[in-house]
């Protein structure tokens, strides 16, 4: 043993027992986050086309998008709060901001409906028109 | 000859925090041999990358493990990265390194911790806790996220850390380096921690590289490895000096790590003064093709990356050699001979990950 000193922890205990504790007193005082904290994914349903690129990056497949129904739906208990949504959205209509979400006992999945997105494009003439066509 | 009888220890034990299992063949009271096993806790996150696009793999290889998240992110990234033949611009380089060297303070500072609390020394452990959660303020306010980042990406990294943000993380670091003196001083001087300590659980130079030990726990032997001295990332422009001790007891793994922490701070200034202006990703096209086999230097010591790509979205093959996964074998090469007391601080001595080393 090399130079061994007693109490050598004496006077941090003694300042510690003079201070605030470090902690804060959650829920009794609300829980600060910083502007970038990764808390939830939120969406502005009016800017979004369904184009589905969120849904295609999603790491673990949390989001959904229906393009026919013109729904996109989110489980949150799936996702990670990476951002590939986000960084891959092509009107920006997606972003994470701070703040958790509440827990449940049950996985839900939030569905909101896009109302501006563009019509699903017409179906190409499959084989069974070409045919019709040509016999009238 | 005593009587042996077979003690089992683990996986569940109030001093580890993570699981791993060791018959423990006793005489009397005195060690013969440690059995151990694992397996507990595998997910095959390995195998996952065969199903998963190239570039959304790097969320899972930062889930390999809670405290090395940034370093295996980092470490899958520039693997690809060298496949591909991407240059990564200087300042996403330096911002990796800023945020390697926090993680590096977090997992000792959380180690040192826990040290404290295996000793019974509570009123240390919540300081080492306290100082240790500045640095996941820090993290919380750079990337986001306190544990797990999400801040590396193939080409770079997704975010930036501004200059005002910067000079607060600097203010942080120094203020940081001032509160941890009492704490580096209780540990290294203090008589209890000393007779705990000292010449407990000896691994000579020798059986250290012979059972092929790594990190702190190979340097704490006296062998000067520190892969930090290759030059990935950002660590070529600053000055990196393995930290070693002699002795190789369990005293010897404590003072590497808390001067460890002291270099991981200075370089993080260091860094934060040199860091460069600029880009901090560039576009990836196309896929990967080949293979790739890279070393980082972990807080626990040395990590292996080998990824082999075949051209497609999908990679062919990620195998990740944790440090925890070389340091087994050392641990029981030093619980020969000690006593059965002892047997939870020479495990925690190692800083066990064996969600790391399962994958």
């Amino acid at each position: 043993m090399e130079n061994p000193k007693f109490l050598t922890f004496a006077k941090t205990a003694m300042k510690n027992l003079f201070t605030k504790p470090y902690t804060v007193q959650y829920p009794a005082k609300p829980a600060q986050f910083p502007e970038r904290m990764r808390g939830h994914i939120v969406i502005q349903p009016e800017d979004c086309i369904c184009c589905g690129l969120c849904m295609r990056n999603c790491p673990p497949g949390a989001i959904t998008v229906d393009r026919a129904a013109g729904t996109w739906s989110i489980n949150r208990f799936d996702c990670i709060q990476c951002g590939s949504c986000t960084i891959g959205c092509p009107k920006k209509c997606l972003q994470i901001v701070p703040g958790y979400t509440t827990p449940d006992t049950q996985k839900q999945t939030e569905t909101v409906s896009c109302p501006n997105r563009p019509a699903p494009p017409a179906k190409p003439a499959g084989p069974a028109d070409a045919k019709k066509s040509i016999t009238i | 000859m005593a009587k042996r009888s077979i003690i089992p220890f683990g996986p569940q034990h109030p001093v580890l925090p993570e699981p791993i299992h060791l018959d423990l063949v006793l005489e009397d009271e005195t060690v013969v041999e440690a059995i151990p096993s694992i397996g507990f806790i595998h997910r095959g996150l390995e195998k996952l990358v065969e199903k998963k696009d190239f570039k959304q793999y790097v969320y899972i290889a930062e889930r390999v493990c809670g405290i090395c998240s940034c370093g295996h992110g980092m470490g899958y990234c520039e693997s690809v990265e060298h496949i591909m033949g991407i240059e990564v611009p200087r300042r996403a380089d330096y911002l990796r390194t800023i945020w390697m060297e926090m993680s590096r303070v977090h997992s000792h500072l959380l180690w040192l911790g826990l040290l404290a609390d295996a000793l019974g020394f509570e009123s240390l452990f919540m300081e080492a806790w306290r100082l240790r959660e500045r640095i996941l303020d820090m993290f919380d306010a750079t990337t986001g996220g306190r544990i797990i980042f999400s801040v590396n990406t193939i080409g770079g990294v997704l975010k930036d850390i501004d200059d005002s943000m910067l000079k607060t993380l600097k203010e942080t670091v120094r203020d940081m380096r001032h509160e941890f003196k009492p704490i580096v001083d209780t540990f290294l001087h203090d008589y209890t921690i000393q007779s705990r300590l000292c010449g407990l659980g000896v691994l000579s130079r020798e059986d250290a590289i012979l059972n092929g030990a790594v990190g702190p726990m190979l340097r704490a032997s006296g062998e000067a490895i520190d892969l930090r001295t290759l030059g990935y990332a950002a660590y070529n422009d600053l000055m990196v000096m393995p930290i070693t001790a002699q002795d190789g007891d369990a005293y010897a793994r404590c003072e590497v790590r808390l001067k460890e922490t002291i270099m991981s701070l200075r370089m993080i200034e260091e860094a934060i003064e040199k860091i460069p202006s600029g880009d901090i990703a560039v576009p990836v096209k196309g896929n990967p093709n080949g293979e790739y086999f890279m070393r980082i230097e972990q807080p626990r010591g040395e990590a292996i990356y080998y990824v082999k790509a075949n051209g497609t979205k999908n990679l062919e093959r990620f195998r990740l050699r944790t440090p925890t996964t070389s340091n087994i074998s050392p641990m029981l090469r030093l619980l020969k001979g000690c006593q059965l007391a002892d047997v939870p601080l020479l495990v925690l001595t190692i800083d066990p990950c064996i969600s790391c080393t399962e994958r």
